[in-house]
Parts: C-alpha cells; sequence; structure tokens
C-alpha cells in the first residue's frame, strides 16, 4: 500500500509528550512489580507478617480442637474480641468502598491514587472479620447450615435474626468488593500482560493474560465497562451503610442498656469510614515511600483523607456525647447505670483509651502542619486504629459485664488464644496486601491516566 | 520491519517490527494517534465516512469517544434493574417461603409474615443479584473472556494498554477499500497505519497440547467427589461413617453396662457399697414401703395415709390413668387393651379384681395388693418406677371400694337413699 505521505514528520518523539506521561505512570507502577528482588524492608516485614499468622493458625487449631472455652468468654461476657474483632475489621474493610464508590460517585479525582489498595484493603479486612463469626459458632464446619437448602433436618435459617441479617450482609459485601476491585483490576492486569510479555516473561504473561480475561481496550468495551463500573458503585454504596447497619443490629436490636440504641447505625458507620481511612494510610503512607509512589500518592491526597478522619473522628465524639445524653435523658434506670459503668466501672480505662485516640487525637487534624507531616499522620492513624478497637470493646465487654442482675456481674479478660487470633488476623492482613503489594497492579493504573490533564491532550475544544 | 508498515518504525518502544502480521488474510488496519484528542476526531471522521466495523483502542475511557464513534449506549442498566428486581422479589419469596410457609415459625408469639424484620435480607438479596448483573452482564455484552484477538499479533497493539491510542478498521467492512481506507486513517492524522493480517484457517489455530491434557485431565478429577456421593447414595456399606468432625459422638466416658478393667470386679457399674444407704432411700417403714407387717401382709393402711375422701378420689384418679387400661374402670378386666385384642382375633384377659366367685384379688391382704402393684403379678409388671409410694396405697383403698361397690346389695344403701334406686341384674361372672 502505498499512503507514507504528510503524516511522516509528525514524529511521536516530538509530540508525544502526553504519551510519555502516560509512559511514566505504567512504569512507576509496573516497576513495583517487576522489579527483579523485592525491597527488603517488604521481605522483613512479610517474614514478621508470616510468624504473626502463623501464630494465628495454631490459636484456630487449639481453638477448634478444644472449643470455645479456650478463650476468654464466659456465661456472662459471651461475646468478647471475637466479635470486637470482627466489628473492627468489618469497620476497617468499610474505608476501601466508601474510596472507590462514594468518592467515585462524587467525582473526586484525588481517589485514583489510593482506591486500589483501599479495596485490597477491604477484601482482606473482611476476610479477617468473616474468620471471627464463623470461629466463634464452634463448629464452624457446619457453616453451611447458614446457606438456606433443602435438608433432611428440614430446617430453613431464622431469617428475622439479626444474626442472619449479618450472613446476607457481609457475604454479599464481601463478593461485591471482590467483584468490583476484580473488574477495577481487568485493564491493569492487561497491562501487566502485555509488558511481561514484552519483557518475554512467559509464564507472567500467561498468568497476567488469563487474569484480564483478552482486556482489549476497546472503546466499545470501555464503554460498557464505565457504565457496569458507575452501577458497581452505585450499589456498593448504599450496600456499604446496611452492612455496618446490619453489624450495629446485632446489638442495637437486642435489650441489652448500651446496646439497644437507635443512634447505633450512623454511629457505626461513621466510626467505620474513621477507623478505615486510618488504616488505609496506616498502610499507605510507608508504602509510598517505599515503593517511590510518592508522585503519584500525593501529598494533597493524605491531607484530604486527614480531613476526612478528622470530620468523621467528630462525628464518633458527637455519638459518644448523644449516648451520655440519651442516658440522661431517656430516666432510664438501666441505661443510666450502663453508661456511668462505661466511664467510671471496671473498664474505665478501655473507654478513656477510646475517647482519647477518636476524640482528642483527630483534633491534631486541624493544623495544616500536622497534615503534612507524613510520621506524625502514620503515628495518628495507628492510634486511631487502636481507639477504634477499644470502642467496639467498650460497647461489647462493659455492657455484658453489668446486665440487669448483679449476680450475672463479671470482668473479661482474654486468653493468649484470643490474642493469638486477633495477632493471627493481623498477620494475615499484611501477608494478603504485602503479596497484593508485589505482584498486582497497587495503584489504578487506567483510571491515573484518566484523571490527568494529558488525558485531554490534543482535544480541539 | 516488514514491507507492510506505511511508516518508519516507531523508534519508541519495542518498535521492531510487526511480528507475524504479514501471513494470511488481511484482517484489518490499526492506525496509531499522538493523542486522545486526534483519536476522538479520527474515529468521527471514520465513522462520518460511513464505517461500522471499526474500534478505539485507549489505555483509559477517552472522553466524548463514544459519541464521536456513534457508540449506543449500552442495555447493560436495563438489565442490572432487572437482576436488581430480581433479587427483590426472589429474597422475599425466599424467606416466606421458608419462614412463613414450608415451615412457619413461631417466635415469641410474633406472626410468621412479618415484613420489617425480612426486609435487610431483601435488600442485600437485590444488591447481589444486582451486582451479579452487572458484573458478568458487562462481561458477556463485552464477549470477554476472548484468549485471542487478531490485533494481539500487532506489536502496537500491545502498547495500548501503556500509551498508544489505536484505531483498528475491520477488512469486513464493506467500505472498506485497500487504497481509500489508510488513506483516509493517515488525513485523519495517524501516525502510522499497519496491516494487520490473520490466518482464518481454524486448524492452523490449535491450543497446545498440555493445555488440553490439563483441561481434561482437571476435569477428570473434578468428577470423583461426585462421583463417590453418587455411589454412597446408590449403595449400603456397613462400615460405619468416616467421621471428619466427630463432635460428641465419641464421647470419653463410661456407660453403665460396659466391662472395666479399673476394678476388680471387672464392671463399669459400681453397686452400692455395703453398710451404708443413700440419703433419702432408708425405707424403714416396713408398712408404707412395702406392705408389711411383722413379716406379713398387712391389712390395715400405713398410720400416716388417713383414709380420706381426698386420697379415695386421689385413687380413682390415679387407678384410671394406670390401671383401667387393662382391668377397666370397673376392674373387671374389660380394659381398652382385651378390648382391643379382642377386636383383632385374639384372647386375652386381665384379671378381674371384683369377682366374688374367682376371689383372688378379694382375698389378698392390703399389703399383697400393694406388692402386687409395686411389683407386678404373673404377667402383670410392676408400677413403682411410675407411681409413688402414696399414690400405690391410695389404688390400694379405691379398689377395695371397688371390690365392695360390684359386689353390693340393696342393703348395702343407706335407706334415706334407696327411693327411686333400681339394682341392676347382678354380674354373672
Amino acid at each position: 500500500m502505498s499512503t507514507a505521505d504528510a503524516t511522516a514528520e509528525s514524529h511521536p518523539e516530538a509530540a508525544g509528550k502526553a504519551r510519555e506521561a502516560f509512559r511514566a505512570i505504567t512504569r512507576d507502577v509496573a516497576w513495583v512489580a517487576e522489579a527483579p528482588k523485592p525491597h527488603k524492608a517488604w521481605v522483613a516485614v512479610l517474614g514478621i507478617a508470616l510468624a504473626l499468622f502463623a501464630v494465628g493458625i495454631y490459636s484456630i487449631y487449639v481453638l477448634v480442637t478444644t472449643g470455645i472455652g479456650v478463650w476468654g468468654n464466659s456465661n456472662t461476657v459471651d461475646w468478647a474480641w471475637d466479635i470486637t474483632n470482627f466489628v473492627w475489621w468489618i469497620g476497617i474493610g468499610h474505608a476501601g468502598t466508601l474510596i472507590s464508590a462514594v468518592l467515585f460517585l462524587t467525582r473526586q479525582t484525588w481517589r485514583v491514587s489510593i482506591n486500589r489498595s483501599a479495596e485490597a484493603m477491604t477484601i482482606f479486612a473482611v476476610m479477617c472479620a468473616g474468620l471471627f463469626p464463623l470461629l466463634h459458632t464452634g463448629r464452624p464446619w457446619f457453616a453451611w447450615w447458614m446457606i438456606p437448602h433443602p435438608n433432611d433436618m428440614q430446617m430453613w435459617p431464622q431469617f428475622r435474626s439479626p444474626l442472619m441479617w449479618d450472613v446476607f450482609a457481609v457475604s454479599t459485601y464481601a463478593t461485591t468488593s471482590i467483584l468490583f476491585w476484580f473488574m477495577g483490576l481487568v485493564p491493569d492486569l492487561a497491562t501487566f500482560r502485555d509488558r511481561s510479555a514484552a519483557r518475554g516473561d512467559t509464564i507472567r504473561a500467561i498468568i497476567y493474560g488469563a487474569l484480564s480475561l483478552g482486556w482489549r481496550g476497546s472503546a466499545r468495551q470501555w464503554h460498557r465497562y464505565e457504565r457496569a463500573y458507575l452501577i458497581l458503585a452505585g450499589l456498593a454504596t448504599p450496600l456499604v451503610f446496611s452492612v455496618h447497619s446490619v453489624v450495629s443490629f446485632d446489638f442495637a436490636t437486642s435489650q441489652l442498656p448500651g446496646w439497644h440504641t437507635t443512634i447505633f447505625p450512623p454511629y457505626f458507620v461513621a466510626g467505620a469510614i474513621f477507623s478505615g481511612f486510618a488504616m488505609v494510610f496506616t498502610l499507605l503512607i510507608p508504602a509510598r515511600h517505599l515503593f517511590n509512589l510518592k508522585h503519584i500518592i500525593k501529598d494533597e491526597h493524605v491531607e484530604a483523607a486527614c480531613k476526612i478522619m478528622l470530620g468523621t473522628g467528630m462525628m464518633v465524639g458527637l455519638a459518644y456525647a448523644t449516648e451520655f445524653f440519651i442516658a440522661w435523658y431517656s430516666g432510664n434506670l438501666f441505661e443510666g447505670f450502663a453508661f456511668i459503668n462505661r466511664a467510671f466501672g471496671p473498664f474505665w480505662w478501655a473507654y478513656f483509651l477510646m475517647v482519647g485516640c477518636n476524640v482528642i487525637v483527630p483534633q491534631a487534624f486541624w493544623f495544616k502542619k500536622v497534615r503534612r507531616a507524613p510520621v506524625i499522620i502514620f503515628v495518628l492513624c495507628i492510634l486511631i486504629n487502636v481507639g477504634m478497637w477499644f470502642e467496639r470493646f467498650v460497647i461489647i465487654a462493659t455492657s455484658l459485664a453489668r446486665t440487669f442482675l448483679p449476680a450475672q456481674w463479671s470482668y473479661y479478660s482474654p486468653t493468649r488464644y484470643d490474642i493469638g487470633l486477633f495477632v493471627g488476623t493481623i498477620g494475615l492482613f499484611f501477608t494478603l496486601f504485602l503479596l497484593f503489594f508485589r505482584y498486582a497492579p497497587v495503584i489504578a493504573i487506567s483510571e491515573v491516566k484518566g484523571a490527568m490533564p494529558e488525558a485531554h491532550a490534543g482535544k480541539k475544544h | 520491519m516488514t514491507d507492510t508498515t506505511h511508516e518508519p518504525v516507531h523508534p519508541d518502544g519495542n518498535g521492531n517490527g510487526n511480528g507475524h502480521s504479514d501471513a494470511g488474510e488481511l484482517y484489518g488496519l490499526l492506525a496509531e494517534y499522538d493523542t486522545p484528542g486526534e483519536l476522538v476526531e479520527a474515529a468521527r471522521k471514520v465513522r462520518d465516512a460511513g464505517y461500522t466495523e471499526f474500534d478505539c483502542y485507549s489505555p483509559f475511557p477517552v472522553h466524548g469517544i463514544d459519541e464521536a464513534m456513534g457508540i449506543k449506549r449500552t442495555i447493560l442498566p436495563v438489565l442490572v434493574f432487572c437482576g436488581g428486581a430480581a433479587g427483590t422479589v426472589g429474597g422475599v419469596l425466599l424467606q416466606w417461603w421458608c419462614n412463613a410457609y414450608n415451615w412457619p415459625w413461631n417466635i415469641s408469639g410474633k406472626p410468621t409474615w412479618s415484613q420489617p424484620a425480612n426486609l435487610p435480607i431483601a435488600f442485600e438479596t437485590t444488591i447481589l443479584l444486582a451486582v451479579f448483573t452487572s458484573f458478568f452482564g458487562m462481561w458477556i455484552l463485552n464477549k470477554l473472556p476472548q484468549v485471542w484477538h487478531p490485533f494481539f499479533r500487532n506489536d502496537r497493539f500491545n502498547q495500548v494498554t501503556d500509551d498508544a491510542f489505536l484505531l483498528g478498521i475491520e477488512a469486513r467492512d464493506r467500505r472498506f477499500d485497500a487504497e481509500a481506507t489508510p488513506r483516509l486513517l493517515k488525513d485523519a492524522g495517524a501516525l502510522r497505519v499497519d496491516d494487520v493480517h490473520y490466518d482464518p484457517d481454524p486448524s492452523t489455530a490449535r491450543m497446545p497440547k498440555w493445555i488440553t491434557a490439563f483441561i481434561v485431565a482437571s476435569t477428570a478429577f473434578a468428577l470423583i467427589p461426585f462421583a463417590i456421593a453418587a455411589k454412597a447414595r446408590t449403595s449400603h456399606s456397613s462400615e460405619p461413617h468416616f467421621h471428619i468432625f466427630p463432635d460428641m459422638d465419641f464421647q470419653p466416658k463410661i456407660k453403665s453396662d460396659q466391662a472395666l478393667d479399673l476394678f476388680d470386679d471387672g464392671r463399669a457399674n459400681r453397686g452400692e457399697i455395703g453398710g451404708t444407704v443413700a440419703r433419702g432411700s432408708l425405707n424403714a417403714d416396713d408398712v408404707f414401703y412395702r406392705g408389711l407387717d411383722n413379716g406379713q401382709w398387712t391389712t390395715g393402711y400405713p398410720k400416716q395415709l388417713p383414709l380420706t375422701d381426698q386420697l379415695m378420689k386421689r385413687g380413682r384418679n390415679r387407678f384410671e390413668i394406670y390401671c383401667s387400661p387393662c382391668h377397666g374402670y370397673d376392674g373387671r378386666g374389660a380394659g381398652a387393651i382385651p378390648q382391643r385384642v379382642a377386636a383383632g382375633g385374639g384372647a386375652w384377659q386381665a384379671r378381674n379384681l371384683v369377682d366374688a366367685s374367682n376371689p383372688v384379688a378379694i382375698s389378698m391382704p392390703n399389703g399383697q395388693l400393694f406388692n402386687t402393684i409395686s411389683n407386678g403379678y404373673n404377667t402383670m409388671m410392676g408400677y413403682a418406677a411410675q407411681i409413688p409410694y402414696a399414690d400405690r396405697w391410695a389404688i390400694v383403698l379405691y379398689v377395695r371400694a371397688l371390690q365392695r361397690s360390684q359386689n353390693a346389695s340393696l342393703d348395702d344403701i343407706p335407706a334415706d337413699h334407696r327411693s327411686g334406686m333400681q339394682m341392676p341384674e347382678a354380674p354373672t361372672k
């Protein structure tokens, strides 16, 4: 064919400024996975995480072969660390959905630098969360009885129980999070596929090729893809609010003073977002430093997250205050006692840790200097995670330890297997997150490119 | 480098030729543009020229390209709505069928069908099915996964996921022309235009043998559990179940009739220790507990039971529960069970307790009657396990009353009660 002509002078290197910028993004993200040897810090942290995970596996082994008695749970405090950890992990997961879905719907383009890792965090946190109620049943091998299915026992699940709502909410949430995450990954896995093929790394090219489903980046595919992404974001948003509301129903629909409050759903959701953002930045502040991603996960993004933590932290503080006000205003003797006991009873130390970490600590984010100091933010995020853990512990343990009958009163202390399992889930979480960071596109490459000013290069209007 | 490229090789990246694109039939053209904006403009020109079998390829969704290419809005939202609606209806029906219809579940007397409590799950199933529809629907509408596409043979096409903006026109488009189409793409500002060839002969596109082998092997492997389950369902086995989780099926405990090496007598069951009496089991009162008075059957009643109307009524009540099924309400031995035996063609008679002609029961002393209730007589079993001591004495009292009333004459009735009474014909048994 003979069409060689006029455009010969439009040489890509002269005109390809926009493309140079796109290439830089691809290279900087793919570098993390393509580096022949992982970072020393990565290996070290993975080793620690695997060791913690092994502790968790051992604790599960002892628990399953012996029984729930190895935990500190008693007839009085029958929900303790297990449910505390469940709610804590689920709450952490919610920030991922918030970043990927809610901020997408509200067109916050800064989310593109962190949404992928936040979504991964969601999935890993939900996996950790799911372990606790599963093991708390005592016979986790019968967990499938919770799925409605015809059986010889002629038994159906009790659909009017909040615990059954939990099963549906959490499993829908886990499924949706995984599908949403995978869908977002496909175009970037295609990038990895093509890069692996170009480098001659056949094994990776086959694995990434299979995972990217033959993605071609066609405009007709992108059209449906973007629609589906928008719809999924639209579905995930009410879902994330419903999930933590349902989790709060586990408590709110009971008759126990300290649990039986209508404020729980919004209060739990705000707390979930609060703790989730803290966990995202506990992970990303070191990660962006280690993997040279500061020009993609920018200081402005961290600052925006600090503002969200300040806002949600104050919502949580307002909820604490409201609970006390209602306890007094209702004139209910038991309700009043439950809250005085919460602050000044045997678990007073947990209550003040909670208020200190969740209400006072985030006040530091009023100052721009703090919002621009990664080390301080990292420390504050860890404190917030501690505070949010204690929030759930305070709600669960202090309420159960002091119920209506003084004869039932008791104190709760964890055993080594409670601690071992919790530590183990932290190990599992970090193990999965580190593997994800090493082998998958940690930043939504295509979304970052689409949000760059260069994405509009060459447009006439 | 091959002769099918219309422009000097792209110096950037891996511009080392077009690989296999010179073999086989022409599949289509791939034109590369420098910026997203140029791609949009080129797409508009191609569409305006009347092409339909073309597509644009970019590392991210390019803004404005849908309109420029004339892409119709996808039907996906409609499908998702249907999926979500199916989720709502399915979720509600599931809960209604399970908890209100198939097995109405009474929780604290609340209505079996109370919608507010069913909302959360209906909401979650709505979201779940809508999510499934949008996720799987999107891939199906996009015809993915697709393992291979002819354009993948082009080197620049592999840059689409990095920085390249390509426009591909397929040769099957009815406006496709070997001369005019490349010119159109050039005029729209293409950096280069490549031919992409492919071999339409399916025999050359064989799957590698190891992939086939893997698929066959893994499919066969996956069927093994189902085969085992199917065999187990259709056959009998004398082997005990394989217990993955034994739960409480095998408990570390000893049952009463088991042998046990721990003790000299080899029995697990331990009897009472000689010379001891368990608390509350002394039962020293011979009359009350055994019906014996100095080694003989007592003819009276235990002194701790005053013979009152109340005791008589208690005795009647217990008699009618425990004794009447065989002996009958009147004590003549024709209770419900003998009648049922007779109805079945058999013959079995319980003792007539009131028969004066064969006065076995009538001549028994009270103590022997009590002992009979406690320990049985002939084929009658003992009722010691069912009837407490005092109730047995109450039954003895009532049986005495029956014996007297069933053999009574008019003289036994006080004079002031006789008027208007007629004696029934005396029983002949």
